[in-house]
This record gives C-alpha cells, structure tokens and sequence, in this order.
C-alpha cells in the first residue's frame, strides 16, 4: 500500500524497493506495541491458515489411496520424518515435531511472502533470529542435559594430533556460537535480497523501452525465488537436524 | 493512511525496516504465537493422523500381500488336486479300454473257434462226398469197363469169346 503512494507522490523511476518490509498496524496507525495487530500477525496467521489447510483438512477423509492433498501432506511428512532420521538418528525421531513445525513455518512463510502485495515475516532478521537462537539455545541445553560436561568434547576434535587441538578446539568454540549468526541472516537475507531485487526491476518496469526486459526479469527472478524459498526452509531444517545430532552424539 | 505510516515508521529506520527496532516486540511476539499454535496443531492432530494413514497403509499392503500369498498358495494346491484327479481319471480310462479290449478279444476268439470248428466239419463232410463220388466214378467205370469189354469182345469175335475171360482180363487190367 505504502510503496504504491509513493510511486504516485513523485511520479517517474522511484525506487522503495525496502516499502514492502514495513511493518504496519493492520487498523488504525498507533505505535506498533508488542501485542499490536500487524501485517505480521495476518501473514503468520495465514501460514498457520495454511497449515491447516494442508495438514489438517487434507488428511481428515484418512484415505487409504491418498488424494493429491493427502499425498502431499504425506510426502511433507515423509521428506522431514526422513531427514531427522538419517541426519539426526533414531533417537532424534522424537524432536521431529518441532522440527516439523519450523519447516513449516517456513515454507509456508517463504511461498506466502511471494504473492503480490504480501509481506514476508521471514525477511526480518527478528523472526529468523528467534527462530536460529531457539535452536542454538535448545541444542546447547539438550547437549549439557544429555551429556554433562562431556558435551564440550564436541569442540575437542579427539582425531587430530594433540598440539593443534587446542587451536582447533578455539575455531570450533567460535564456529559454534556464529551458527544462530549464520543461521539467522541465511535465511532473513535470501528472502529480503530476491524480494528486494524484484521490487527494483518492477520499478525499472515504469520505463517503457526496459519495461518487457524488466517484466521477464522479474519473472526470471520469481521462479528463482520459488525455488530459493524451498531451499532456504529445506536449509535451515537441515541445520536444526544437523546441530541436532551434535547435542546428541557429540563425539563425531 | 499509508504515507502517515510510512513517515512514522522512516522515523524510527531510515532504510532497512528490518533493523527498526521498535517492531521487534511485536513480531517476536506475534512469532512466538504462531509456532506454538502450528506446534499444537501438528503434534496434536496432523502428525499423529499422518503417522496413522501411514502405518495403517503399511499394514494394509502387509495383509493384502499376505492374503495374495495364501491365495496363490490355494491356488497351487487345486492345481495339484485337479492334476491328481486328471491323473486318476486317465488311470481309469485306460483300464476300463483294457477291460474292453480283452472282452472284445475273448468274444473274438470265441467267434473264430466256433466258425473253424463249423469249417472243420464241413470240410469234413464235403471231403467224404468228394471220396463217395470217387468211389462211385470207379465202381461205374469198372462196370462200363466190363460192360464195354464184353460187348466188344462179343461183337469182334461172336461165339469165340468167353466171357468169363473176358471179364477176369478186364478185372487184372482194372487192378494193374
């Protein structure tokens, strides 16, 4: 809404490629409070809509010969079910349901923020820093609780020689702490830079001697980041298990 | 209502709305809400109903592979049964063609006895009609012998001719 007045206030090329991450009261203009209806607030409850729909409606008939719903929710559950067991173990099955539920979080949040008009909730660093510091902080702890003290060996790498152990013991303690880093601004910076990148060619599509250049780069762009959307939630899935099966099984 | 907004906003982050700290609380918040509410959904009612279909999909294919067994199995075994009674019956046929064959046999030796001992007898009976004829011709042909005989010898030399000579010639010439 905001990006289109813009374009009418000053006319011409005007870029507001940053508009579209505004984060606004659905009524009314006050100060966004903690508890404020946003557009956050609709969009993640459209994912969860979406949740629902997929997993809930689609599986209610409990088919024996699934419908295209079904086996898609089937195949949502076998993709991730299949991950955690082959990254994390058998005994990572049990986490299985929370790592169901950032994937779709994600996933859904991701192909959501790719409709027009939409806002993505995954393009802001908060929400990809809560979700990246509740896997570090639930690792770390699920590590100590299951292992002791013993969970540090993790950064004593037993299969090198001896005198450069301590040194590798210092790259992987920082290696260990900059992954919610790296986690985090994967994610949040994947989906703000296409969604960025697309809003500056639609810009240049004012122009009308680069506006079918700038239409098809754009449509280049979406199915870019219709498969980068999938790969950023497959990618932070897989990271949750692998650092999953760290707490775990901590000795290599 | 959007400019207002966005002037509010342009306040608080020049640039990147996402390093506008002021909305961080409410999305962390709003955030927050929302996986627990898709956590509930799914452990509470998705992943079990999914796991579910699954394991009851996996059971059904279990049991219908094994009733397809049982079948085939069934199935091997009347093929086993009809091959014996096909067997059996072949068995059957062939001794009652047996039986058959050496009645038909007997009845047909039977026949030929009777009709070579009907042979024999009238082979029999015509040989002593054939010796009887032969018989008469040689009696009847002494007798014209004789006759004849007398007759010429009477006839050639009337009065000279002694038939009782005449008649003992004839008898050693019959004889020699």
């Amino acid at each position: 809404m905001a990006t289109e007045e813009h374009g009418a206030e000053s006319g011409g090329l005007v870029f507001h490629p940053m508009d579209q991450f505004i984060v606004k009261p659905m009524f009314g203009d006050g100060p966004v409070a903690w508890y404020t209806v946003t557009n956050v607030t609709l969009w993640m409850a459209l994912a969860v809509v979406c949740v629902l729909l997929m997993f809930v409606l689609a599986t209610s008939r409990r088919r024996i010969v699934p419908g295209r719903f079904q086996s898609v929710a089937e195949l949502g559950y076998g993709f991730i079910y299949k991950m955690v067991e082959d990254i994390a173990g058998k005994d990572g099955v049990k986490y299985f349901p929370y790592i169901m539920t950032l994937f779709l979080f994600i996933v859904f949040a991701n192909f959501l923020g790719l409709l027009p008009m939409a806002f993505t909730t995954t393009s802001h660093i908060a929400v990809t820093a809560v979700l990246a510091m509740g896997v570090f902080l639930t690792v770390t702890i699920l590590g100590f609780v299951l292992h002791g003290a013993s969970f540090l060996k993790l950064f004593w790498v037993s299969a090198a020689p001896l005198p450069i152990r301590p040194v590798l013991a210092v790259i992987e303690l920082i290696s260990y702490f900059a992954r919610p880093v790296s986690h985090s601004i994967r994610l949040a910076g994947n989906m703000m830079a296409g969604h960025a990148v697309i809003k500056v060619f639609a810009g240049f599509a004012a122009l009308a001697a680069i506006s079918p250049f700038a239409i098809l780069a754009i449509t280049a762009m979406y199915g870019l980041e219709i498969l980068v959307s999938f790969i950023q939630a497959y990618v932070f899935t897989i990271l949750t298990c692998v650092y999953l099966k760290d707490a775990l099984h901590p000795h290599h | 209502m959007a400019t207002e907004t966005h002037e509010v906003v342009d306040a608080a982050a020049p640039g990147m709305p996402q390093l506008d700290f002021s909305t961080f609380p409410n999305q962390i918040f709003w955030l927050v809400v929302t996986l627990v509410v898709i956590y509930l959904i799914l452990s509470r009612v998705a992943l079990p109903r999914i796991a579910d279909i699954l394991a009851e999909r996996q059971g059904k294919i279990t049991h219908d592979l094994a009733a397809a067994e049982d079948l085939k199995l069934k199935a091997v075994e009347a093929e086993q049964a009809y091959e014996k009674a096909l067997a059996e019956a072949r068995a059957e046929a062939n001794r009652i063609v047996g039986l058959a064959k050496d009645e038909i046999k007997a009845d047909l030796d039977a026949a030929i006895a009777v009709a070579d001992a009907e042979i024999a007898a009238k082979m029999a009976e015509s040989e002593q009609a054939i010796a009887e004829i032969r018989a008469n011709a040689v009696t009847s042909i002494a007798e014209v012998a004789r006759s004849t005989a007398v007759e010429l010898a009477n006839t050639l030399a009337p009065g000279i001719a002694d038939e009782a000579a005449v008649l003992a010639a004839v008898e050693t010439r019959l004889k020699g």
